[in-house]
């Protein structure tokens, strides 16, 4: 790997970027790798399970379903199971760049920062205390719960003299995770049927979302998405301070605000169909940063792109590993991304911010 | 505010000397809350006098068979967990760096639930606890070693540790059957129900052993957190005393996990707490385990009580009650 370039975003405010077409060209080069990568995983993921499939076998399912067991499978499971991974790994892949960005911290991360488990909170409310299983509604409860704790540790983390500290950022959040973790886990405490029911959901699985929720939770999603992707510039600009921010023409207060509109809606809509799933958003932008370097323009796509590849590999792992039955993404997540990012932390200065 | 005495002359700091005192007072009336309320009152002479052996059998068989032993567990638990918070708070300079977040403690439950699963009795529980503490700070002490161990490489390198060995936790919960699941998930949000002195004694010992040395590296870890160049220039030898440090504060986490399950955010929240209540500019070990010993207590106390006839798990509240408490002195913080 080569050493992270910094590329300087003042000379990009005015007049055209200086002559780096080679290096502009490698990075789009290595996007449509990755890109690819992702769609190899994707198909994998459709073939893969408990019971094996030929490709072949799930192009007929949607063009000439035949009815077998095989066609119902691959149109009700495998494929909306593939689909929602992608969209939850973008998503928390988003997400975490997105954060870690805003907040100048290298260790934002929508678990670390409180926001998942706020959306959590919001859930484990909805299906445990008020017993509400449709996703479309509880999917609101998530969005209220994640807004919540991103404005809660927002204003906690960036009140005060200094305008907030990475530490003290994640200090809030913490705190603030802390408090909605303890109150789910006392509200599934009181009743053992719905910690049975839950506890899977709680380490974080794409397992039984059927098409009907993948389609319901996409919109939010893809509104996230694409949102997120916008604020490529803005957020450079910002990496400079806020001041020089100003500076360079950059409205702070409104590209804050729809960098937290795009968190919320990403992050919420992510733990209401995976659960609080975390770390692929600490570790995949962290990764990232360490090849493409510090242009959020790249940096953003490329962790939109790579943790979904995470997520499905994961879950691809989870389903061989232990079949019949499997580990849930969650816990495949963490075993196969943190010994990456270990190696990550202990042989290189992690990309600093 | 210096004192001196012969040879020796000490610094004190008014505030840190009050707060400590308060502190103090705080977990005595803590103590003597749990120990006199609940189902069966008992008055406070009467506990004094139960203590002593002079009681009504009923008074004596409450009082030193089931409250003291929970009481004391919780102030020396909550003690360990806030002296080893800490001292890896401050040996990382970095508030993240508490034993909670960096592996150590879900490494001891990991190697809790094992034992739970294997059908091991409380006493193999809590050896599985400990081993699985001190293996995990070798190993992510091991991992982050690079021409010395930088803090915030081992912050790093600790949350992924802990990221992979909560994974392995879940991994263990959702492979077991539901009741074998039920006891560890029980156990892992940490409970301070049915403890006895069998559980407190250890806790007591490895506290009276490991004190001193806390004691004896207090000053010197305050100079390191200056800098290590810094630290040696001032005449301090930084790597024993590293050494020392780290060895009592893996012990204590791993001691106290044994005895009450991973409870976590005492050693998180007690340093950060204590040092904004003392406004020291570093951390403060002697406030920070008294801190802990009050937050374990009064969460134990509140667990007990709030739900009743449902019991809440210590962990919860302590984590509900020193976040909130933290957000509160986040709120007004000046740093």
């Amino acid at each position: 790997m080569r050493p992270a370039e910094h590329t300087e975003p003042a000379t990009e405010a005015g007049g055209d970027p200086p002559p780096r077409r080679g290096r502009q060209v490698t990075l789009a080069a290595g996007l449509l790798v990755a890109l690819g990568l992702l769609v190899l995983v994707s198909l994998a993921g459709v073939a893969l399970g408990a019971r094996a499939m030929p490709l072949t076998a799930a192009f007929d399912a949607f063009l000439a379903p035949d009815g077998s067991s095989d066609h119902t499978v691959i149109r009700e499971l495998r494929v909306p199971r593939t689909l929602l991974g992608i969209g939850v790994g973008a998503a928390l892949g988003l997400a975490g760049a997105l954060m870690q960005s805003l907040t100048r911290n290298p260790l934002a991360d929508p678990g670390i920062l409180g926001i998942n488990e706020g959306a959590a909170l919001g859930v484990t409310l909805a299906l445990g205390l008020f017993g509400l299983t449709d996703p479309t509604v509880y999917v609101w409860f998530a969005f209220a719960g994640a807004a919540g704790a991103s404005l809660v540790v927002y204003s906690l983390g960036a009140a005060g003299r200094t305008g907030g500290g990475p530490v003290r950022l994640a200090l809030a959040g913490i705190a603030v995770g802390m408090v909605f973790t303890a109150m789910s886990s006392a509200i599934l405490r009181i009743d053992s049927q719905t910690y049975d029911r839950m506890r899977f959901w709680l380490t974080g699985s794409l397992a039984g979302q059927t098409a009907d929720t993948a389609l319901r939770l996409a919109p939010f999603l893809v509104a996230g998405l694409a949102l997120g992707l916008c604020l490529g510039r803005p957020l450079n600009m910002l990496s400079l301070g806020d001041d020089a921010g100003r500076a360079l023409g950059v409205a702070v207060g409104r590209t804050r605000a729809l960098t937290a509109v795009a968190v919320t809606l990403l992050c919420g809509a992510a733990t209401a169909a995976a659960g609080p799933l975390w770390f692929i958003g600490l570790a995949v932008p962290h990764a990232v940063r360490a090849v493409v370097g510090q242009d959020q323009r790249w940096v953003l796509p490329y962790s939109a792109v790579v943790a979904p590849v995470l997520l499905l590999g994961a879950d691809i792992v989870g389903r061989l590993i232990a079949r019949p039955g499997e580990v849930q993404v969650g816990i495949m997540c963490a075993a196969i991304g943190a010994p990456i990012f270990i190696l990550l932390a202990r042989r290189r200065r992690l990309a600093a911010l | 505010m210096n004192v001196r005495l012969g040879p020796w002359s000490m610094r004190l700091a008014p505030r840190s000397l009050a707060v400590t005192a308060l502190l103090l007072l705080i977990a005595c009336a803590v103590a003597v809350a749990a120990i006199s309320t609940g189902e069966f009152t008992v008055p406070v002479p009467d506990i004094l006098a139960a203590l002593a052996g002079e009681g009504t059998p009923v008074a004596e068989l409450i009082v030193n068979k089931l409250r003291a032993p929970r009481v004391a567990t919780g102030l020396l638990v909550g003690a360990a967990f806030g002296l080893s918070g800490a001292i890896f708070q401050s040996l990382t300079r970095n508030a993240l760096g508490s034993p909670d977040f960096i592996g150590f403690t879900a490494g001891a439950s990991t190697g809790g639930i094992l034992a739970v699963v294997a059908g091991g009795s409380a006493a193999v529980i809590a050896g599985g606890a400990l081993a699985g503490c001190v293996i995990t700070a070798v190993l992510v002490y091991a991992l982050s070693y690079r021409r010395g161990v930088q803090g915030y490489r081992l912050v790093l390198v600790g949350i992924g540790a802990n990221a992979l060995l909560l994974a392995a936790n879940s991994y263990l919960l959702t492979r077991s059957n539901i009741y074998d699941a039920a006891t560890a998930a029980a156990w892992l949000t940490g409970s301070l129900s049915g403890r006895g002195w069998d559980h407190a004694i250890p806790v007591a010992v490895a506290l009276a052993l490991l004190l001193p040395l806390c004691a004896y590296v207090a000053r010197p870890l305050r100079m390191i957190e200056m800098g290590d160049d810094a630290a040696r220039a001032m005449g301090i030898r930084v790597e024993p005393v590293r050494a020392v440090a780290i060895v009592a504060g893996v012990l204590l986490c791993g001691v106290a996990t044994a005895a009450a399950g991973p409870v976590m955010f005492v050693a998180l929240a007690s340093p950060q707490l204590a040092r904004r209540l003392t406004r020291s500019p570093g951390v403060t070990l002697a406030s920070s385990a008294l801190m802990g010993a009050v937050l374990l207590t009064a969460s134990d106390l509140i667990a007990q009580r709030l739900l009743a006839p449902v019991q809440l798990p210590v962990g919860v509240v302590t984590a509900a009650i020193g976040g909130a408490y933290l957000a509160f002195l986040l709120r007004k913080d000046r740093y």
